[in-house]
């Protein structure tokens, strides 16, 4: 009998682990065949069998530290991390892709996928204590809000006066071409999701947007996929100011990298929300709420000293008067491929004067 | 008496529950009207929505080289966040082919020159959509151009819903107010009716006058029956009356003249058994004499409570009067009539009282045996003048006041006297035409009778 008992827990044991590795290997298989492109992926196995497979834009390196706490209160709940690009994230989720928790900092994307039914509703005490701009329907909720910055090299802006308004960032660019060009950098929004919706929104909000393209256009400024590389070649000196570079990245690098510094604009900042949503594709919605309700705590500030930049950084916008980027169907409009093509025309226009 | 529920409810109750009925039925329809047009004018409020957003959407299409191109306008799209967090689908087509959107957007079949709505299922989801159609003018051919929005309806819905809550609990508020105004409204309505009911019940037992009182139009026509009713019965009361005086005098004087008769009879005739016979008749006739006269008496009384009057009465006195009036008939029988009395004075009819107590004291005086005594005393106290009759005959027995002052009722003990039963019901309606009354007492074992006219003192 005694034999029989450890014959079968060893039988559970091989079967346990056989079944682990064949899930992590379908779903590689699942991703191949949905054909999204991974960018990274860690696996934080818990007690229990169960995995939460979560998929997400932001980088590990800045993760991590949020997915080790939540293990830490939930031991059984292991983790499937999966890190891709906003534009594969939307489009895995579209294909059916088997995941119990999407975060993204694309919130048009976002949205987008909640209103065309691809998420799942969910309610707590957490998400209803949540202000109402940081959710839209159950469905959406933002856990973040990181304004769009302005990083500059101090040692290359060195005798000038520092802009307070994108005008006065206009007329320093244009009345001194011989400094900076070649040494401004900004989103291709091409590439960046995250760089299109800052634009697009910022075109929105102000005409000195078109001026300052048209200027960064003449003096060639240089294009890039996404803020870290911007922040590093502005920390090298390579550039002189990286425009609308995610402002949580660049505080990380502030006291990193010396001559770094940020440009208070007093105009306007671009908020924006990042958000996460349950497809409606998940298997672990418990789980899943569980770790959404702690990504909501950890965004309105009320756990232990947070790992990630709390939606309470929206205070600091609205000094301003812009509050963070609306959640709504309006998100939709530059996603429109009617639209996307003509301020991406406009755009090229200003760029390549 | 038996009868349905509805028989033997109150008119304040069934008067309620038709008031309560009624408000409820306004209350319930009240209640979906106001639903139904909160629905009404929250989807009136989508539509215009859409429609403003698909026509601002329409207002962008141009051809650009041979192309239908289109700018979806910001303001459409945040115009539908603003409503409510509804989602939101969209689809443009030139001809059969989509330009952009949701291309498995079915919206109504377009009407050219016309907004078109519709409500229908897409994506799990009930959406209101709107359709419009508009001529683009591409490489000089006329190119029909489809625009649809579609808005899921949840935000309508909860608008209607809270409408329709907030209607509810206002009309239950309404329902109680009402019902509780109704129920005060009935009552109100009906304290005539109880203010006349208690107006006749504590009247005396004889008081017959009309009722004056002022009333609601709806009850003046009961006032005039009742009225009416006891006018007649007044009238009936008063006939029956006459013709018992008159009978009762009528019968009277031919007594008398058959008793002198007699006596004269009895004196010149020698026989003893044709004494005894005449003896008879004598006892006869004073018998039926008596009972005439107080079947007078009692005539008297019934008309002269009718309409009373209220004179200062020195009791004593009035007692000392009736017992020296008595005092030969006592004295035949070797009866000793005892006065104690104390002052006291009464409001009332000197006649009336009298004659109750002449009839109170005959009966002492006839049921008590021969050389005993009657005590008349007067005492005042506690509000009330009380003379009392003592006698030490055979009393009542076990019947009851109430029984001994009906008409032509007679103790049990009354055998062998002569009387008609009348004493203690004149006595009785006399005092209480004065809202006085009458108190028996006396031994069960036959120990004398104890009898108080009580009258309230002044």
């Amino acid at each position: 009998m005694c034999f029989a008992d450890l014959a079968r827990g060893v039988r559970d044991v091989i079967a346990q682990s056989l079944l682990g590795m064949l899930i992590a290997s379908l779903l590689a298989a699942v991703a191949v065949a949905q054909g999204f492109e991974i960018e990274d992926r860690r696996s934080y196995p818990g007690a229990g069998d169960e995995m939460l497979r979560v998929l997400s834009t932001a980088d590990l390196d800045v993760f991590e530290p949020f997915l080790l706490r939540f293990q830490e209160a939930n031991p059984e709940v292991g983790i499937d991390y999966v890190t891709v690009s906003s534009a594969e994230l939307n489009r895995a989720i579209r294909g059916g892709a088997a995941f119990d928790l999407a975060l993204s900092s694309a919130m048009d994307l976002q949205f987008s996928l909640a209103n065309d039914g691809y998420a799942q509703s969910y309610e707590s005490a957490v998400t209803d204590a949540l202000p109402d701009w940081a959710r839209w329907n159950d469905q959406l909720f933002a856990f973040t809000a990181e304004p769009a910055v302005i990083v500059i090299n101090e040692a290359r802006f060195e005798g000038l006066p520092l802009p307070r308004t994108r005008a006065d960032l206009v007329t320093l660019l244009r009345d001194h071409p011989e400094r900076f060009a070649g040494g401004l950098g900004t989103y291709d929004l091409r590439e960046s999701g995250l760089g299109y919706l800052f634009a697009t929104q910022e075109a929105r909000s102000s005409d000195a947007y078109w001026r300052l393209t048209e200027v960064m256009g003449r003096l060639d400024a240089r294009l890039y996929c996404c803020s870290s590389r911007m922040i590093d070649d502005v920390a090298s000196g390579e550039l002189a100011l990286a425009y609308n570079v995610l402002g949580s990245y660049a505080e990380g690098r502030l006291g990193a990298d010396a001559g770094l510094a940020i440009l208070p604009l007093e105009d306007f900042a671009n908020v924006m929300l990042r958000t996460a949503l349950i497809p409606a594709t998940a298997e672990r919605v418990e789980d899943a709420g569980r770790m959404l309700d702690a990504l909501l705590r950890e965004g309105m500030g009320d756990g232990p000293e947070p790992v990630l930049p709390p939606l309470q950084a929206r205070g600091e916008a609205a000094a301003s008067a812009f509050g963070p980027i609306r959640l709504g169907p309006a998100l939709m409009v530059y996603l429109d491929r009617l639209n996307r093509e003509s301020f991406l025309e406009a755009w090229d226009a200003a760029m390549e004067q | 008496m038996s009868g349905g529920p509805e028989e033997r409810w109150s008119i304040a109750r069934r008067l309620t529950l038709f008031l309560a009925a009624m408000v409820a039925i306004l209350a319930l329809v009240s209640w979906g009207m106001v639903t139904s047009f909160a629905r009404e004018a929250a989807g009136r409020t989508q539509d215009n929505i859409l429609a403003a957003s698909a026509t601002s959407i329409a207002e962008t299409l141009r051809s650009e080289s041979g192309e239908v191109r289109l700018e979806l306008p910001y303001s459409a799209f945040s115009m539908l966040g603003a409503l409510s967090e509804d989602r939101v689908f969209y689809r443009v087509a030139v001809g059969d082919e989509v330009l952009t959107g949701h291309a498995d957007l079915e919206g109504p079949d377009v009407v050219p020159g016309e907004v078109v709505f519709a409500t229908l299922p897409y994506r799990g989801a009930v959406v209101r959509a709107v359709s419009l159609q508009r001529t683009i003018l591409s490489d000089g051919a006329a190119v029909p151009v489809t625009v649809t929005l579609a808005q899921t309806r949840e935000g309508v819905q909860a608008i209607a819903a809270g409408l329709s809550r907030q209607a509810a609990v206002l009309s239950v508020l309404v329902f109680v107010l009402a019902v509780g105004i109704a129920a005060f409204a009935v009552r109100a309505s009906l304290r005539p009716l109880n203010t006349m009911a208690q107006h006749l019940a504590t009247r005396g037992p004889s008081d017959l006058r009309p009722l004056r009182r002022q009333g609601p139009p709806e009850l003046m026509p009961l006032v005039k029956a009742l009225n009416r009713l006891m006018e007649r019965l007044g009238g009936s009361l008063r006939r029956s009356e006459d013709f018992i005086a008159e009978a009762a005098h009528r019968v009277r004087t031919p007594l008398a003249v058959v008793r002198t008769q007699a006596e004269i009879a009895l004196h010149s005739v020698e026989e003893e058994g044709q004494k005894q016979t005449l003896r008879r008749v004598i006892r006869a006739v004073d018998e039926s004499s008596r009972s005439a006269s107080q079947l007078l008496d009692h005539a008297m009384v019934s008309f002269r409570a009718d309409d009373l009057t209220r004179e200062r009465l020195d009791l004593p006195a009035l007692a000392g009067n009736v017992a020296e009036a008595l005092r030969p008939t006592a004295q035949m029988k070797d009866i000793d009539i005892a006065l104690d009395l104390d002052p006291a004075t009464a409001l009332g009819d000197e006649i009336l009282i009298q004659n109750a107590l002449r009839n109170v004291l005959d009966n002492a005086i006839k049921y008590s045996p021969a050389e005993t005594k009657v005590t008349l005393s007067v005492r005042n106290g506690g509000g009330e003048a009380r003379v009392t009759v003592v006698d030490e005959g055979p009393g009542f027995g076990t019947a009851s006041a109430g029984e001994l002052t009906e008409r032509f009722r007679r103790g049990a003990r009354a055998e062998g006297v002569v009387g008609s039963g009348l004493g203690l019901t004149i006595a009785e309606e006399a005092l209480r035409a004065h809202g006085g009354r009458l108190d028996l007492s006396g031994d069960e074992d036959g120990r004398g009778a104890c009898v108080s006219l009580i009258l309230p003192a002044v």
